[in-house]
Order: C-alpha cells, then sequence, then structure tokens
C-alpha cells in the first residue's frame, strides 16, 4: 500500500544552476567582498604558523629576546584581523544570501499565482512547497557557503602546499600525496551517500504515506477495527527504512574514519622524516612545528570538498526543481479589450475540451449553448460529464482545446483578464475559505464593499451565521481559525459571489450541503438575483433546476437537449435517469450513471 | 519592497497551538516529559551506552596523546640523532603516534556505528509507538488534535530528532571531551603555561552562553515566520481556482512579500548572531595562541619549557577551538529536536478515552441486539446531547434515525460503535456491555461506513479486503458482484489490481462508496452502522448505493442516518430525535400516515423538493 509515485530524480546539471546566475547580479559587491575577506583569511591562517616559525628559530633558538615582542605582536595582529575578516565575511553574507532567497521566493511565488488551473491541477501543493522551501534553501547554502568554500578551499589547498613544498620538499611531497587519496574518496563517498540518501529519503516518504493514511483514515480503520492490519503495514516500511538508515550509518563511518586516519597518517610520516631531518640538521625545529600546523589545518579544507560537492549536487537538482516552474510559461494571458457596457451574453461555439494529461480523451467536443444577457441556464449531466470545466471556461480557469467562449461578442480570450473576471463570479461547490477574516474572505472579489452591501450578499446566501461568530465579520476563519460546517462554508462561497455584483453568476452545485429549510430560503433570494444576471447553474436536484429559465443536458461532450425542466422529463429518458424524483423510488435497472437511450433529436 | 500594511485583519486566535507552547517550553532545556520518554528509550540500551562511553574514552585519549606524543618526539626523539646518531628514541615515539592513530581509527568507527545503531533502533522503536499509540488513541482524540499534526508528529518531529542523532551527538559528546581532556593535558604539561592558554575560559563560557540564549529567542521567532510562509503558501496554492477567479493575486503577493521579508528578516537576525559568534571564538582562540606564544616564547627562551611543550601547546589550542564552532551548527538541530521530543512525550502522556477492558467477556459471532440502556452523554459537561437514552434495536431491524443537525443521531452511532463511552448507562451488544468487550471482537461484530469513504493507497481489491485481511480474491469479487461494483471495477483498465491514487483509477463518489459498502459486507458485522453513507451523492449514484444497500443490511441488524429521505424508505422503523429524546417511533409508512407528525412533514418538504 505504498505510493510509487516518486518525483523522477531531475537529470540536473550545472547548466541549470549557472541559468539562476542572474539573481546574484545584485549581490556582486557584496560576493567580491566576501572573496577578498575569505582569501585575506587564507593568507592570514598560512601565516600564524610562519610567525610561530619565527618565534621558535629566531628568540628561543637564537636567544635573542628582544625579537619576541614584535613577532608575538605580529601573530595577534594577524589573529585579530583574520577574526575580523571572518566577521566580515558572515556579515555581508548573511544579507546577500537571505535576500537571493527572498527574491527568488518571491519571483516562485509570483508565477505560479499566474499559472493557470491546467498547471495546478497535476501539481500538489506539497510538491510547489518543497520547492519554495527546501530547494530554495539548498540554492542559498551552496551560493553562499559552498560556492565560496569550493574556491576558498581549493586556493587554500594550493597555497598551503607550495608553502610547505617551498619549506621542505620531501615533506611537501608527503602531503601532497595524503591530499590525493582524500580528493578520491571524497567524491567517491559523495556519490554512494547521494544514492543511499536518497533511498532513505524515499522511504520516509513511504512511511510518511502510511502515517498520512493512519491518520486521515482512522475512522475507517476504528470502524473495522484493523489498527493491528495497519500497524503491521507501517512496521514492514519502518524496518526497511531502519535497515536502510544503518546502511547509510556504516558508509559514513567507513568515511569519516579515513578522513582522519588521513590526516593522522600524514602527521606520523612528517613527524618520523621531519624529527629525522631536524636531527640531520636540514630543517629547523621552527619549521617542523609550522610545518605539522599547516598540515592539521588542510584537514578540514580536504575533507568538506566532498560535503561542498554534495551541497553542489543538490543545489543543482534544487534549481532544475525550480527551473520547471519557472520555465513553464502562463499559457493563460489576458487580452487587450474591455467591454464598456457588459450585458452578459455568453455563447459558446463549437468549444472543445481536453485535460492536457489526457489529450486523447475529448471532455467536451463541438458543444454549442447560447446565453441571452440575465437567462439563467441549468446545467445537468451525470458525474464526469464536464459540468464544472464549462463553468470554468468562462472566466478562463481553463482555456477550451477548440472553438471559442464570447462574452457580448467577443472572444473571452482576447478580453483583459482581470476585467473578465470581474465580470464573471463563480460560488464553487467545495468553497474554498482562507485563513482570514470572514470579511476578507467576503469581500474576495471586491475590497470595496460596504457594510451594507455585505449584509445585503449575507442575506441571501442565508449567511448571517457570521454575524454570531465571536467578533463577528472580523472573526479569523479558513484553516487556521474558527471551523465552519460545510454548509456554512458553502453559504460564505455563495454570498462571496453574489458580492461581486457579476454579470455573469456561476454556481457549480452550491447548495447541496445545505438541509432542505435553508436551501428554500437560499433559493427565494437567489431568484431576485439572477433575475437581471445571467446565471449557469450546475444542478444534480430537481430543486436547484427550477432557478433557472432552461436547462442544458450535457451529454457525450455536448449539450444534447435544451427546454424546460418538464418537457426535457417527459420526453427524454437520460434526463429523466439523472433527475427523475419517481426514479429514486421506481424499480430502475442497475445502469450506471453514463445513461442509455438518448439518440432522439442528437445529430450524429 | 514589503508593505507597511498589516497582513493581519483577523481576530481570534489560530486554534490555540500546544506546538508552540511546546517550544516556548524548552527554550534550549529538556522538559520533564522529554527526559522522561528519553530516559524510557534509552533503558534497553543501558549496556551498550556504558560500552559506547568507554569507546569515546578510548578514542579521545588517542586522539589527545597525539599532539603530546609530537612534543615527546621533538624533545627526546631529536637530540639523540644529533649526539648519537641514535634513531631509536624517535623510532619509538612514531610507532607510539601510528598506534595511537590506529587506535583511534578503529574506536572511532566503532563509535559512530554504535552510536549509529543505538539512534537508529531508539528511533524505529519511538516511531513505531508513536504509531501504534495513535492507532490506540480514541476518535475523539483525533477529531480535535486533527490529522495534520497526528501526520506532522511522525514525520517532521520524528525527523527532528533523527538529525540530531545523526549529526549532533557526535559533536556534543567529542566537544565536551576535548574541552576536558584538553585542559587537564595543559595543565600538565606546563601548569603556567597552561593557565595562560586557560585564561580564555571565562570569555569562552561568556560567549556561548549569550549565543545559546540568542539563538534560542531567534529560533522561535525563525520557527514561527516560516510557519506564516507555509501557512499562507500552502493557502494560496491550494485555493488557486478561487484566488483566479476573483482576482486575488495582487492582494496575495503583497501578504507573501510581507510575510516573506518577515522570513528574511528573522533570518538575517538568526545568521547575524552566528556572524557574531563564530569569528568571536576565532578571536578568542587567536588572542590565545598568541598569548601563549609570547609567554610560552619567553619560557622557552628561559628554558623553562621545551620547543616540543610549545607546538604541542600550539596543536592542542587549535582542537581546543575547533569543536567549539561546531556547536553553533548542532545548536538549532538541538532545539527543534527537543521541541520534537516534548511533543511526542505529550502524545504518548495521552491516554485512551475508551480503555480496553482488562478482562474481557468472550463474544463469538453476535445476534446483533443492540441496547441503551439509561444512556447519557455530554461531549461538554453539563451540557447532555442524549439525557437519557432508553432504546432496544431487536437483531435484524433496520433502524432509521431522523432529526435536525445537533438531535444526537451521529452521538447515538459513535456510541454504538464505542468510538466514544457514554457518561452514564450503558450501551449492550447481546446483553453485553461494550465495555466488557474486546476491541477485536467489538470490531468483528459492529461495523460503520460514513460518507467519508476513505480508500487506501493500494488496489481496489486491497481496499475492499480491508474488511477482512484474509479474504481471498474469490470473495473481494463476490463481495462486489452483491453490491453491483463488479462492472465498474471489471472495466477499469486492471480490474481489481487497479491502483485507487492512480489517475487510471479515479474513482467517482458513488463509485468510491460502492467500494466502502462492500468493504463493510465483506466484514460480514453482525450490526452495520451508517452515517450520512448516501449524502453527497448524485442520483444516479445514490440510486446505485440505494440498489446494494437491500443487500447489504439482509440478515443483519442496521442502524441508519440519512437526511435523505429516499434512504430511510428502506428501514423497518424510523426515530424522530429532538435535542437527544426520540419524539416519535415506529414504521415510516404509520408515520407517514399520521400526517401530523414531524417525519410525516418532512417527508412532505422532501416529496415537494423532487418537484
Amino acid at each position: 500500500m505504498t505510493t510509487e509515485s516518486r518525483e523522477a530524480p531531475q537529470a540536473a546539471g550545472v547548466h541549470s544552476l549557472w541559468r539562476l546566475r542572474g539573481y546574484l547580479r545584485p549581490y556582486v559587491w557584496s560576493l567580491s567582498l566576501m572573496l577578498v575577506a575569505s582569501l585575506g583569511g587564507v593568507a592570514l591562517a598560512i601565516g600564524i604558523p610562519l610567525v610561530t616559525r619565527a618565534i621558535i628559530d629566531g628568540p628561543i633558538t637564537e636567544r635573542d629576546l628582544s625579537a619576541l615582542w614584535p613577532l608575538a605582536g605580529l601573530a595577534l595582529l594577524l589573529g585579530v584581523t583574520e577574526a575580523f575578516l571572518v566577521w566580515m565575511r558572515r556579515w555581508v553574507q548573511s544579507a546577500a544570501v537571505l535576500g537571493l532567497e527572498t527574491t527568488m521566493r518571491r519571483d516562485l511565488y509570483a508565477r505560479l499565482q499566474e499559472l493557470p488551473m491546467a498547471f495546478h491541477g497535476h501539481w500538489q501543493s506539497g510538491q510547489l512547497l518543497s520547492r519554495a522551501t527546501t530547494d530554495l534553501s539548498a540554492i542559498r547554502r551552496f551560493s553562499g557557503f559552498g560556492l565560496l568554500f569550493l574556491l576558498i578551499n581549493v586556493v587554500q589547498l594550493t597555497a598551503t602546499t607550495v608553502v610547505l613544498l617551498h619549506m621542505y620538499w620531501p615533506l611537501g611531497l608527503v602531503v601532497a600525496a595524503a591530499s590525493a587519496p582524500i580528493v578520491w574518496l571524497s567524491m567517491r563517498f559523495e556519490k554512494r551517500y547521494v544514492v543511499i540518501s536518497r533511498r532513505v529519503q524515499d522511504e520516509q516518504g513511504d512511511l510518511a504515506t502510511y502515517a498520512e493514511e493512519g491518520a486521515v483514515g482512522i475512522r475507517v480503520i476504528k470502524s473495522f477495527g484493523r489498527s493491528e492490519h495497519v500497524s503491521a503495514g507501517y512496521e514492514r516500511a519502518a524496518d526497511r527504512l531502519h535497515a536502510t538508515s544503518m546502511e547509510k550509518v556504516r558508509l559514513s563511518a567507513r568515511f569519516w574514519t579515513f578522513l582522519e586516519v588521513i590526516p593522522n597518517v600524514a602527521v606520523v610520516i612528517v613527524l618520523a622524516l621531519g624529527a629525522y631531518g631536524v636531527g640531520r640538521g636540514s630543517l629547523t625545529p621552527g619549521e617542523l612545528v609550522a610545518f605539522i600546523t599547516l598540515l592539521l589545518s588542510l584537514v578540514w579544507p580536504v575533507s568538506s570538498l566532498g560535503v561542498i560537492l554534495a551541497m553542489a549536487q543538490e543545489a543543482m537538482t534544487a534549481s532544475a526543481r525550480i527551473l520547471e516552474i519557472f520555465d513553464t510559461e502562463p499559457s493563460i494571458v489576458g487580452g487587450e479589450r474591455r467591454i464598456d457596457a457588459p450585458r452578459g451574453h455568453v455563447r459558446f461555439e463549437a468549444v472543445d475540451f481536453a485535460f492536457p494529461d489526457t489529450p486523447d480523451t475529448s471532455v467536451l467536443a463541438g458543444l454549442d449553448l447560447d446565453i441571452a444577457p440575465g437567462e439563467t441556464v441549468a446545467l445537468v449531466g451525470a458525474t464526469g460529464s464536464g459540468k464544472t470545466v464549462l463553468t470554468a471556461l468562462v472566466p478562463r480557469l481553463w482555456d477550451v482545446t477548440g472553438g471559442r467562449v464570447t462574452l457580448d461578442g467577443v472572444d473571452v480570450r482576447e478580453l483583459d483578464l482581470e476585467h473578465l473576471r470581474s465580470l464573471v463570479a463563480t460560488a464553487f461547490e467545495d468553497p474554498t475559505l482562507f485563513s482570514m477574516s470572514a470579511r476578507e474572505n467576503l469581500t474576495l472579489g471586491r475590497s470595496d464593499a460596504t457594510d451594507e452591501e455585505i449584509d445585503e450578499a449575507l442575506q441571501i446566501a442565508q449567511a448571517q451565521f457570521v454575524h454570531d461568530l465571536p467578533w463577528g465579520l472580523d472573526t479569523r476563519i479558513g484553516e487556521q481559525g474558527m471551523a465552519l460546517s460545510g454548509g456554512q462554508r458553502q453559504r460564505l462561497a455563495l454570498a462571496r459571489a453574489v458580492l461581486t455584483r457579476p454579470t455573469v453568476l456561476v454556481l457549480d452545485d452550491t447548495l447541496s450541503a445545505l438541509d432542505v429549510h435553508t436551501e428554500k430560503l437560499v433559493e427565494e433570494a437567489l431568484r431576485r438575483v439572477l433575475a437581471d444576471t445571467t446565471g449557469i447553474v450546475v444542478a444534480h436536484r430537481a430543486s436547484t433546476v427550477l432557478l433557472a429559465d432552461k436547462v442544458a443536458l450535457l451529454q457525450g461532450g455536448r449539450i444534447t437537449h435544451v427546454g424546460q425542466h418538464s418537457e426535457l422529463l417527459a420526453t427524454v429518458p437520460a434526463y429523466r435517469e439523472l433527475l427523475a424524483a419517481e426514479a429514486e423510488r421506481g424499480p430502475t435497472g442497475p445502469t450506471g450513471p453514463s445513461g442509455t437511450g438518448l439518440t432522439e433529436g442528437v445529430p450524429a | 519592497m514589503s508593505t507597511p500594511q498589516d497582513s493581519r485583519t483577523w481576530r481570534g486566535e489560530a486554534a490555540v497551538d500546544a506546538d508552540e507552547a511546546a517550544e516556548r517550553l524548552t527554550a534550549g532545556r529538556l522538559g520533564g516529559g522529554s527526559r522522561r520518554l528519553l530516559r524510557e528509550l534509552l533503558s534497553p540500551y543501558s549496556g551498550a551506552l556504558k560500552l559506547l562511553v568507554l569507546v569515546v574514552l578510548v578514542e579521545n585519549v588517542a586522539r589527545l596523546s597525539i599532539p603530546y606524543l609530537v612534543k615527546v618526539g621533538i624533545d627526546s626523539g631529536i637530540p639523540p640523532i644529533r649526539t648519537d646518531d641514535d634513531l631509536t628514541p624517535l623510532a619509538t615515539v612514531v610507532a607510539l603516534v601510528l598506534g595511537a592513530t590506529l587506535t583511534q581509527a578503529v574506536a572511532r568507527n566503532r563509535f559512530l556505528v554504535m552510536q549509529g545503531r543505538i539512534g537508529q533502533d531508539v528511533l524505529h522503536a519511538l516511531r513505531r509507538r508513536v504509531f501504534r499509540h495513535f492507532q490506540a488513541l480514541d476518535p475523539q482524540f483525533h477529531d480535535t488534535y486533527t490529522s495534520g499534526r497526528v501526520i506532522s508528529r511522525q514525520t517532521s518531529d520524528v525527523d527532528a530528532i533523527y538529525e540530531m542523532l545523526e549529526t549532533g551527538f557526535d559533536g556534543l559528546v567529542t566537544a565536551a571531551l576535548t574541552l576536558v581532556g584538553t585542559a587537564g593535558i595543559l595543565l600538565f604539561l606546563d601548569v603556567e603555561l597552561g593557565l595562560v592558554a586557560l585564561l580564555c575560559f571565562p570569555f569562552l563560557v561568556l560567549l556561548t552562553n549569550w549565543f545559546r540564549k540568542a539563538s534560542a529567542a531567534s529560533y522561535r521567532v525563525t520557527r514561527e515566520k516560516v510557519a506564516l510562509v507555509i501557512v499562507h503558501f500552502v493557502e494560496s496554492m491550494g485555493g488557486i481556482r478561487a484566488v483566479q477567479a476573483f482576482r486575488r493575486e495582487r492582494r496575495n503577493q503583497e501578504i507573501f512579500d510581507d510575510v516573506n521579508d518577515q522570513y528574511r528578516r528573522a533570518n538575517l537576525v538568526a545568521f547575524r548572531l552566528v556572524a557574531w559568534f563564530m569569528p568571536g571564538i576565532r578571536l578568542i582562540g587567536n588572542v590565545t595562541i598568541a598569548s601563549v606564544l609570547l609567554y610560552g616564547g619567553y619560557l622557552a627562551y628561559n628554558g623553562d619549557v621545551t620547543v616540543g611543550v610549545l607546538a604541542a601547546f600550539l596543536l592542542y589550542l587549535r582542537q581546543f577551538f575547533e569543536p567549539m564552532m561546531e556547536i553553533s551548527q548542532f545548536y538549532n538541530t538541538f532545539q527543534s529536536a527537543s521541541a520534537a521530543l516534548e511533543k511526542l512525550a505529550g502524545v504518548l502522556e495521552q491516554e485512551p478515552g475508551v480503555p480496553e477492558p482488562t478482562d474481557p467477556t468472550p463474544l463469538g459471532r453476535a445476534a446483533g441486539e443492540v441496547r441503551f440502556d439509561h444512556v447519557e452523554f455530554a461531549y461538554v459537561e453539563g451540557r447532555p446531547v442524549l439525557p437519557d437514552l432508553d432504546l432496544v434495536v431487536p437483531a435484524g431491524q433496520t433502524l432509521a434515525l431522523v432529526g435536525t443537525t445537533g438531535a444526537g443521531k451521529t452521538t447515538i452511532a459513535k456510541l454504538a460503535t464505542r468510538f466514544y463511552d457514554p457518561t452514564a448507562g450503558r450501551v449492550l451488544l447481546d446483553g453485553i456491555d461494550l465495555r466488557e468487550l474486546a476491541g477485536d471482537s467489538l470490531r468483528d461484530n459492529v461495523v460503520m461506513v460514513t460518507q467519508e469513504n476513505y480508500l487506501f493507497s493500494g488496489t481496489v481489491a486491497d481496499n475492499i479486503r480491508f474488511g477482512r485481511p484474509e479474504a481471498s480474491l474469490d470473495e473481494v469479487v463476490a463481495a462486489a458482484r452483491a453490491l453491483g461494483a463488479h462492472e465498474f471495477i471489471e472495466a477499469m483498465p486492471q480490474g481489481y489490481d487497479t491502483e485507487v491514487t492512480n489517475s487510471g483509477g479515479r474513482l467517482s463518489a458513488g463509485q468510491r462508496q460502492l467500494v466502502a459498502f462492500a468493504r463493510a459486507f465483506l466484514a460480514d458485522p453482525a450490526v452495520l452502522i451508517l452515517d450520512e453513507a448516501t449524502s453527497s451523492l448524485d442520483i444516479p449514484s445514490e440510486r446505485l448505493v440505494q440498489q446494494a444497500l437491500r443487500t447489504v443490511l439482509a440478515g443483519r441488524t442496521a442502524v441508519i442516518i440519512a437526511h435523505r429521505l429516499s434512504t430511510v424508505e428502506i428501514a423497518d422503523r424510523v426515530l424522530v430525535l429532538e435535542h437527544g429524546r426520540i419524539v416519535e417511533d415506529g414504521s415510516p409508512a404509520e408515520l407517514v400516515a399520521g400526517g401530523e407528525g414531524r417525519f410525516a412533514g418532512l417527508h412532505q418538504a422532501w416529496a415537494d423538493s423532487l418537484a
């Protein structure tokens, strides 16, 4: 019972990271400053052991106390400067990398808001979120830290090796020879580590799926007493994760051990050869001490290469994932035209529609429908027949794949998008409320609405309960706030749509969660609103159908019948199948939702 | 860039958050709950932990001995070469250093593996325990705690602990041992010079203490701000349809820019703390080194210390300050791990509201008589939903409950399935108090189907089999056939093996409900409870389900709650409830025939709505 739908690892390269370089531009000066500070730090890190050497070989060996003070003073100066440079680098870096991250996140969000439903339909918000958080942090870490240290470490490694070779070349060679296996090992380790880390991550994901099912499905699990069954599944996955994690532990234990052994072995060799050299007089004691100190200062730059490379890999993958979004052009872009005196004449002309992931299965095919200004049409059709998509074509939440939708004779794709969406308002079946005040949720589409207008809209939607909330209209609702029932949410969503005073009002099965009594009251009020507004009402119940001036039956991707409810009920069996009251009680055949016998009046 | 506008226009708390409280509690220290939990988790490993301490001591002794041996090499290995051309002393020292190096390597490797094993075992035990505990907790707990928190306890919180075990422990242990060990050795090498070197100690303590406190505070702010970003992000993406339909993009962008910038500023504070701390440590270290050079140089000049001692000092000081820097990295990991531990401890301390009986009454296949004996139930004390319910449902009867929202219908269902226990009175199955039945024998006999027909990931067959995991495929198919679900399942791309979460397996609400019924049918309980199981279906789907229901209900006791009266029609008996009391009781036909009662009124309104 695990999900196999993992995101395929992206073939990421330096290329994708490079493409985001534009974001570094505002920080060129900061980056240069950081680089200079870091290189200065390298020089100082090499300088301090050299001063040590001078002290040992000078004042101590030569017995010249007067030279001690200035040399110790120099060591202090170098030490303080080094600390200062570290401070400066970190200080500048903080502002720069955070600025970078924040700007990228901002742009990501802006782009995501522009992208149409066709995009959002196949992305879960969790996947988008991980791009806006985890992936951006990976890029931030690499661009602020990894990139810098990749450079610095290489510089430090080279410079120190040169100094060591210069000081006493046989020992210098030992050091150079020791760093080769470390670099090689680091890179090899990094590759295997990435593979195993990914496996751990995937298995953690599986476990999370079990945890989620165990939580969301708890009532079903309890009802059937299947806790044991579900726990066993979870534990199998936990066992797998445990085994893989141990593999990871052993791998990194091996690596870190080697990483420490190699420089220590180098110290042993340097000590042996160096002390011998000092004994033979080819090396001074001060040089030997400086040598060992410098050698040890190389341990971190060398061993961190693996970590930094892993970081780079991570950043590349992350930037590829982010570019997936930046590279998706918003396919629904507004035109220029505006309608000065909108009347609300909606026409569907030979409209085709197919979802992008199933382009061969058309949902709507050659659909025609004309809704006169002020007229209200009820859309009736089986589940999955495309009623909701049909209504979403008007405000261009989706675009047609063929044909066109016009509003007052203008193709909706030629209209300014904001303008179009201010003319068309939709109350959705599953209403989305945001974690903000009830007022802000209501005025979502019209922020300048007055309290009187809000009251009126609440009245129409029978949503006066809002006034009884602890802080009235200012009470926070939605995910993070007061919990409302399904019916209450639907009524608020309806009030929100009504409040925008649209030219075209779409009600997508908005009243499904209301009880019979409330539904009746809402319908009476809605009738007044719909009197002078063009309405498209998706209906599953006869009672809702009666709001409309006419009914359109949607089946097989087109409107097959248009007429009055009673008329269709009497003459169209497919319609009767969908809405007839007596059919609910009568002995009906076990036909599925896609009814039969609907040939009459249907052009072939 | 950021807008001065306040992004908050609402009042009221954002669902008083136990999580935040837990984080506040553990500003850098472990609370009582987490200490207890940690002790419990570690107790099976006390032997292994002792061994671990031993290994870590060996490792650190070996590691700390290396600079000392370098000193011996310089001081005692070099002179014999100069004077007698004698390599033995140097060779001995080199052999010792090599030995120490290898000992350290082996000990290090053992330490990492052992630490990893203990950590992974603890984590594994914790995961299992938390999952089982959540499974054991009653639905009431789950209702108030919400699934989101249940999930994040098991994912992000466990991950935080994982992270600490993976990276943190080692750093902390090594830092502590290095600190103590180095100080000791320095004093041993030369008391005077050692004391000069250790002058840095108070400064280190001050700096670290300041950092600990400041970063605890800033960590909290950062967590809060990132939560704001996440909440806003998820909400706008989850509700993108409404965002676009109501042209909310611009305002959303303003709010997002604001929270995004708040997050940036919080992060900046945190980063700049580190920007002070790290160079601070470096400064103390470098000043110490310069002082040691000065004073040590002077002592060496006077012949009070050897060059070897001076070299050893410099090497030790390097080792001394490096782990100190790592503490800052480790600090946030530790913070989030301890907050996570506190939250998990809180959950694990939660007792199930419906405890298992210690000495359960055995029950095989029940006949199915359900009885409410003077049952009182209140969600909030003093406000009973059911004041005094007396009801007998004879075995095999189909009972429908009707009434307005809040009349107590769902409560009755939840009491009959023992999702809750009554505050007074008894609920009995075949004359046995439900509280005396083992959970398993109760669930074998009483099953509830609700409108949230949750399907688990996996195939259609898996989902039907959930009712009886040991059922064969033939039995699964037979159940599906009995409910008329066989046809549409066969028509799917892989038939019964179609994954329900894949796009090929998209099921309509009606189809999902049929799968849920097939599941219940396969479980074959003596008592079946349907709580609004048929609402939210369109008419053709409802008709499909209606047909199936007659099959499912045959030969068992059933309690049906529905606001669609079409579902009620198949009942033998209807109860109309009002404020937890039975106001009408009779067969549907009788009640309608009366013409005056509430049921008759409801029936009329329903008939009207069908137009």
